[in-house]
């Protein structure tokens, strides 16, 4: 057997590495090159100028800093929201039940619930950007939120929600947290299953209510899951922007209120024909993801708890 | 019967608050599920409406069935011909997929070799990448070998974008394969090949079922690789790429109907396998997640 041990291995790793080092390595390695010239993306011309695009980056105050703190903003809040939702939904639907004869299960409901909360994970972003478009949508375009807004006396706005500057962002934010929470609420579930019924039988047999075991137990043994999720949700949010450039005027506005990371690169890189400079911003957008990952893996570890 | 004795005293302590509480969070699920269904039925309604009853009546019933909206999306908005298109790329991407991640994830698996490390994390650190930024540059890939606004381009692309995740998984689902039945297959002298495709792919079949399914989704779903590399020709165009230049138009020609027929047209065929395979799609999207 050992015989063409090696001519096997080359022969199965020959095409896959080939493939991903042609079409994902090297365009990668490119970008950070790329960023270093001041290369149109056009032309065959370009010189390096050094760190001049990064430098340059951070003074652009009419794209990059209001899409740097939007990023930043949903970098916080798409996380928070979809992991609490995520737990508090994942503990109601396992073992958030009335315990009959002191076994524990989830309320009634719960596998309805859950297929139904799952389901916006496998639409796709173009299914959900048109989809939401329209709920949002001024009233005299049909919109659902300021239809039943005006049908119950509220004042909506006049323009809908996604061209109003006030609620753009929390309006994608929220369609974000739409498609996300059922996905982490299965995540979850079934980090849920692997602890030992026991633990919350006997946590029962003590006097414990249901905050206490979601506090006092559930969650310090789900704190790897919740960290995992995080890392994923934060790289999410960084990579936020099909949506914006499905669901939002211009692209990013009205007048850059939904401006994100990603709508910047595309913007100098397809529209603007700045190809350096949207490699700078990529590769800055790189390296927040990596130090997110690096950063929330190392201070968020917590001693294992073996069971 | 022993371990029983103390939920009595316990329940008529506290069911009161328990009942409140039970009622809220009772409340809050039914809620958070009627906040995914209104806006997918309601789409469905306004599907069926006339132009102008979408915009007078956004509330209301569809005053007939307006199937005019489903005729024109389909004739009109190419919908057909970008299933037809999906259908095209994706049974190669799907397969290719699969058997060069399988290869990997098995090499690097379960022979031990120089560099395989490297490998292995050198795959693994590809689910990190934003994909914005090897957008332009793959542009140019492409285009120097002439597989720009291609199938055969789109395909590999699809292929090596989505190695990352199914080599990262594979390579733990076969690690986690036992090694008796491939040394009695290697004793009966099956050779190295014969290994893979006849003892070690049926047995990971949970896994690979599972990793087929993420792809499946993923690759139907995917939107910036085909809008950045398949931008020339609307024609060509995958259906949710089809679909986004369908709002595009919608916006002038004035017939949201058609658009929402073709967004509803889409979504049946999901829809459908969703609700017929649950469990595995729950399973195969989250089971990467879990290590």
């Amino acid at each position: 057997m050992k015989h063409g041990r090696y001519p096997f291995i080359l022969s199965f790793l020959a095409l896959p590495v080939g493939l991903y080092a042609w079409l994902v390595i090297l365009p990668f390695a490119q970008a950070f090159q790329i960023s270093l010239t001041d290369w149109s993306g056009s032309s065959n011309s370009f010189d390096y100028i050094g760190f001049d695009n990064y430098v340059n980056l951070f003074k652009d105050e009419r794209l990059v800093l209001p899409a740097l703190r939007h990023t930043g903003i949903i970098l916080v809040v798409l996380p928070v929201v979809t992991i609490a939702l995520g737990l508090f939904f994942a503990f109601m639907l396992n073992l958030g039940g009335r315990s009959r004869q002191g076994r524990i299960e989830g309320v009634a409901g719960s596998k309805f619930h859950k297929v139904v909360y799952f389901f916006p994970q496998v639409l796709s972003v173009a299914i959900i950007g048109i989809l939401w478009k329209q709920v949002y949508a001024p009233e005299n375009f049909g919109g659902l939120i300021t239809g039943a807004m005006t049908a119950v006396g509220l004042p909506a706005p006049v323009n809908g929600f996604l061209a109003d500057k006030r609620f753009v962002l929390a309006a994608v934010i929220a369609v974000l947290v739409w498609s996300a929470v059922g996905f982490y609420l299965v995540f979850f579930s079934s980090a849920m299953a692997s602890i030992p019924r026991d633990l919350y039988e006997a946590a029962v047999i003590d006097g414990a209510g249901r905050f206490q075991m979601f506090f006092r137990i559930t969650l310090p043994l789900l704190w790897d899951s919740v960290q995992t999720a995080w890392i994923y949700l934060s790289i999410v949010a960084l990579d936020v922007f099909v949506l914006v450039y499905m669901m939002t005027p211009e692209r990013g506005g009205p007048d850059g209120a939904s401006e994100v990371v990603g709508g910047v690169i595309w913007k100098y890189a397809f529209n603007h024909g700045e190809q350096a400079f949207a490699s700078a911003v990529g590769v800055v957008l790189f390296f927040a993801a990596l130090t997110l990952a690096v950063v929330s893996l190392r201070f968020g570890r917590r001693e294992q708890i073996e069971f | 019967m022993a371990t029983q004795t103390p939920a009595p005293s316990r329940a008529s302590g506290a069911p009161r608050e328990g009942a409140a509480f039970n009622l809220l969070s009772q409340g809050f699920l039914w809620l958070w599920s009627l906040l995914v269904i209104v806006p997918v039925v309601w789409i469905v309604l306004t599907s069926f409406k006339t132009t102008r009853q979408i915009a007078a009546d956004p509330l209301g019933l569809p005053e007939t069935l307006h199937w005019q909206n489903y005729a024109s999306a389909w004739t009109n908005g190419n919908i057909g011909a970008y299933f037809l298109n999906t259908l095209q790329v994706m049974v190669f991407s799907i397969t290719g997929t699969m058997l060069l991640g399988a290869m990997a994830a098995y090499v690097i698996a379960r022979y031990s070799f120089p560099g395989s490390r490297v490998i292995y994390f050198g795959f693994a650190a590809g689910m990190m990448f934003p994909v914005f930024l090897a957008l332009f540059p793959l542009f140019k890939t492409l285009q120097n070998v002439a597989l720009l606004n291609t199938y055969t381009g789109l395909v590999l692309v699809y292929i090596a974008y989505s190695l990352p995740f199914t080599v990262f998984f594979l390579t733990a689902f076969f690690r986690t394969l036992p090694t008796g039945v491939a040394e009695a297959a290697i004793v009966d002298g099956a050779g190295h090949y014969r290994l893979f495709f006849q003892v070690m792919l049926p047995m990971a079949r949970p896994g690979l079922i599972a990793i087929t399914i993420f792809n499946i989704i993923g690759q139907w779903n995917q939107f910036l690789l085909p809008l950045v590399l398949m931008g020339r020709n609307p024609d060509d165009a995958v259906i949710s790429q089809g679909l986004a230049n369908l709002a595009l138009r919608q916006g002038y020609e004035g017939d949201p109907g058609a658009l929402f027929a073709g967004t509803v047209m889409a979504m049946i065929p999901i829809f459908i396998a969703y609700v017929l395979f649950q469990r595995q799609i729950q399973a195969g999207l989250t089971a990467g997640a879990i290590k």
